[in-house]
């Protein structure tokens, strides 16, 4: 996931890329698009899917690591597919994307409090709970600042996590 | 109106005449419509087949064909048939029952999540919730199956929905939003590959299936004439382009004619039209192709460079494609001299192997039987195969004369396919003589259709080539596992001119070439199926041969 704003070591011809969709609203379409990314071997990195601003449509953002060429079949297979009236790639210089975590962390001193508390006020995050065990982070933002702000607290020991993927929208007028 | 009735009238209303079907306790109230609606039931006896027949009645008429089964097995015995007409580009609209709406998901008695199943191997599948939805439904279905890029669609209907009672409304017209082929090709695509074709030196067609499908076969012939180039086509494109034509140079591939395969790789221009360049045909992708341009005309944009990168694409039906390539080369074009080097090499070729491949040592061999089949066999007879080497030396050793006569599982390639499919291109064309070229392991998995041909009076010709083995399977072991032979002999068992005698259908069985001439000349006037058995020998392989992984250039010609 973090490469999807960040560089680490990969396949050189392979890159991370984010596609918005637009389809039907109605049982199945879930299953068909992830059945179509299984059976032809394509990778998902994340998946997101929700209400969309049409009433009968959902907006699905998947976001993919891949070549130009497997790009290009995953883009007209995903368009064959009937469920999916619109399908495109973002460019990702001109896209708002985010992602949002919740972490829970061990938190039984108040020193391992205090010293997250700051770490997730830098971050933007939100203290979303707190017991006299663990405590609980909300951070939105890009998957790269999501992965340094895990860095950053894997030292108090990460209880459980849970990350939503990426949601995307290109940037301007459509 | 019941949902059940609702589903007759929109059938009856998309034309069908044919369904293939078998019941059971979720379609009931389907085959109690049935009773009263104006459509020819066949029962089958065993799902799988009613699929096929089908794929071989949609093959020939170009129209969808269409079967029925029950929810759970029934449903599960048409998935190969359906994945074969899915491999295939084969419109078909299967229906299954399924068990009542609120039983859906606790495990019912016969109760498959066929939605589920079906789901990769379909173009698309639906389930109706309310019998409201039903014509609308079956409308899509069709419209799906038929267009663009054909494929199978299948609709499950919950019993109780095909027995809820309403108001049932019939649309005229449907939209789909999701679902946009593309049928009228891009102009200038066009005049980039007239341009590349025109500079060529040594052009080629590559005919694929999708040239039948589109049943453009007048178009094929004045673009080769025009053009003046040798003609290959896949296995799947077999018949789209008279194979005793002066530029037909037959099926290029696995086991394709050694002058195809030969000539394709010295061509500098090869125009592939509705073709896939799958493995079986074109060997190795990154082998194929090299040094010379490409231009790939597909109706579907999914094709464009899935297994081949290709210099221009013509997304768009095909036989509209050509049409306008027509037009556009008869303006712009200089003739060529029929005495060019490009096409003396093509006869050199096909003297050179017409010369050097040797057939089998025998007295009957596949290669004699079915140039006999073919000098007896009218030209517009429709011949179809099981799957193995008997369709392998089909490929090889019958010329299809009369454009759109031949098809075969040639994707999936399902045993026991042909007979049934035979059956179902029999009922779509009765006034023709339906041949199926089969081998005995292959007939053997479908022979209960014997039944169906003989009581249904749909009669069809089966030329087994009986070399009592799995063949394809024994020349794979003799080649490539040091004859460690393992499960691939079938011995003698059964006899099958018992076995069509026990149907109350014809069995002759032949020893040599003139008793073949007999056999099929009695086959012919008989009004019931007719089954000849023809002993060859079980060491007789297909040949030539590109084998597995390797390229075109790899093929080896003979033992």
């Amino acid at each position: 996931m973090s490469q999807i704003d960040s560089n680490p070591e990969r396949k050189s011809s392979d890159n991370i890329y984010i596609l918005s969709a637009l389809v039907e609203d109605k049982p199945g379409v879930l299953f068909r698009v992830t059945n179509l990314f299984r059976a032809r071997n394509f990778n998902i990195e994340s998946i997101t899917v929700g209400y969309s601003e049409a009433a009968d449509l959902s907006r699905m953002t998947i976001t993919t690591r891949s070549d130009d060429r497997t790009l290009d079949q995953l883009v007209k297979q995903l368009g064959k597919l009937i469920d999916v009236v619109e399908v495109r790639v973002l460019d990702r210089a001109n896209t708002v994307y985010r992602e949002l975590a919740l972490i829970k962390m061990n938190a039984q001193d108040p020193t391992s409090r205090a010293e997250i508390t700051n770490l997730a006020s830098v971050f933007r995050g939100k203290i979303l709970d707190i017991d006299k065990f663990t405590l609980t982070v909300e951070i939105t933002g890009t998957p790269s600042k999501i992965d340094a702000f895990r860095n950053l607290v894997s030292d108090f020991g990460i209880v459980q996590l849970a990350r939503t993927g990426v949601s995307a929208l290109p940037r301007g007028a459509v | 109106m019941k949902g059940a009735e609702a589903l007759m009238r929109s059938l009856e209303k998309e034309g069908v005449d044919f369904v293939f079907g078998l019941p059971g306790g979720a379609n009931l109230p389907i085959y109690d419509a049935l009773v009263d609606a104006k459509i020819r039931h066949i029962l089958v006896r065993h799902e799988q087949s009613a699929a096929h027949m089908a794929d071989g009645y949609a093959r020939i008429k170009r129209k969808a064909g269409v079967c029925f089964a029950t929810s759970g097995p029934g449903a599960t015995n048409l998935i190969t048939g359906i994945a074969t007409a899915y491999a295939d580009s084969s419109p078909m609209v299967a229906v299954t029952g399924q068990v009542p709406l609120e039983m859906i998901g606790k495990d019912a008695f016969q109760e498959t999540d066929i939605i589920g199943v079906a789901n990769p191997c379909t173009k698309y599948t639906f389930q109706p919730r309310k019998a409201t939805e039903i014509p609308e439904t079956v409308k899509k279905g069709f419209y799906i199956a038929e267009s663009g890029r054909p494929g199978p669609v299948l609709i499950d209907i919950p019993k109780d929905v095909q027995q809820d009672s309403q108001d049932i409304e019939f649309p005229d017209l449907i939209k789909v939003r999701g679902y946009n082929p593309t049928i009228d090709c891009d102009l200038s695509t066009i005049g980039k590959a007239a341009e590349l074709l025109m500079a060529a030196e040594r052009p080629i067609i590559m005919s694929g299936g999708g040239v039948i499908l589109s049943g453009a076969f007048s178009e094929l012939e004045v673009l080769a004439e025009l053009l003046l180039t040798p003609v290959v086509t896949t296995f799947k494109g077999k018949g789209s382009f008279p194979e005793n034509h002066s530029l037909a140079m037959g099926p290029i591939g696995m086991h394709g004619h050694a002058e195809a395969n030969k000539i394709i790789l010295e061509a500098d221009c090869i125009l592939a039209i509705g073709a896939r360049f799958s493995d079986r045909s074109v060997g190795r992708f990154d082998e194929f192709g090299k040094g010379m341009s490409i231009i790939h005309m597909d109706i579907d944009p999914a094709e464009i460079g899935k297994n081949k990168s290709v210099d221009v694409a013509i997304v768009g039906d095909v036989k509209s494609s050509m049409k306008t390539m027509i037009k556009l080369l008869s303006k712009k074009m200089v003739k060529r001299s029929a005495e060019n080097p490009w096409l003396r090499r093509r006869k050199e070729l096909v003297d050179y192997y017409a010369e050097s491949i040797k057939d089998y040592p025998r007295d009957l061999t596949a290669r004699k039987v079915l140039k006999k089949l073919r000098q007896a066999l009218p030209s517009e007879a429709i011949v179809t195969t099981e799957v193995g080497q008997c369709q392998m030396w089909t490929s090889l050793h019958f010329d299809v004369i009369s454009p759109g006569t031949f098809f075969s599982s040639t994707g999936l390639g399902t045993m026991g396919f042909g007979f049934p499919a035979a059956i179902g291109a029999k009922a779509a064309k009765q006034d023709v003589p339906v041949v199926d070229i089969a081998g005995d392991g292959s007939f053997n998995m479908s022979e209960n259709s014997l039944a169906v041909s003989v009581l249904e009076n749909l009669p069809v010709i089966v030329i087994l080539l009986n070399n009592y083995m799995l063949g394809m399977v024994a020349q794979w072991q003799r080649t490539f596992y040091n004859r460690r032979y393992e499960g691939v002999h079938l011995h003698n068992c059964p006899d099958y001119t018992k076995i069509a005698d026990a149907y109350g259908a014809q069995g002759i069985k032949v020893q040599s070439l003139a008793e073949l001439d007999n056999a099929i000349r009695s086959a012919l006037k008989s009004n019931v199926a007719t089954v000849i058995d023809i002993p060859i020998d079980p060491e007789e392989d297909v040949y030539p041969f590109v084998a597995p992984g390797t390229g075109l250039k790899d093929m080896i010609v003979g033992s």
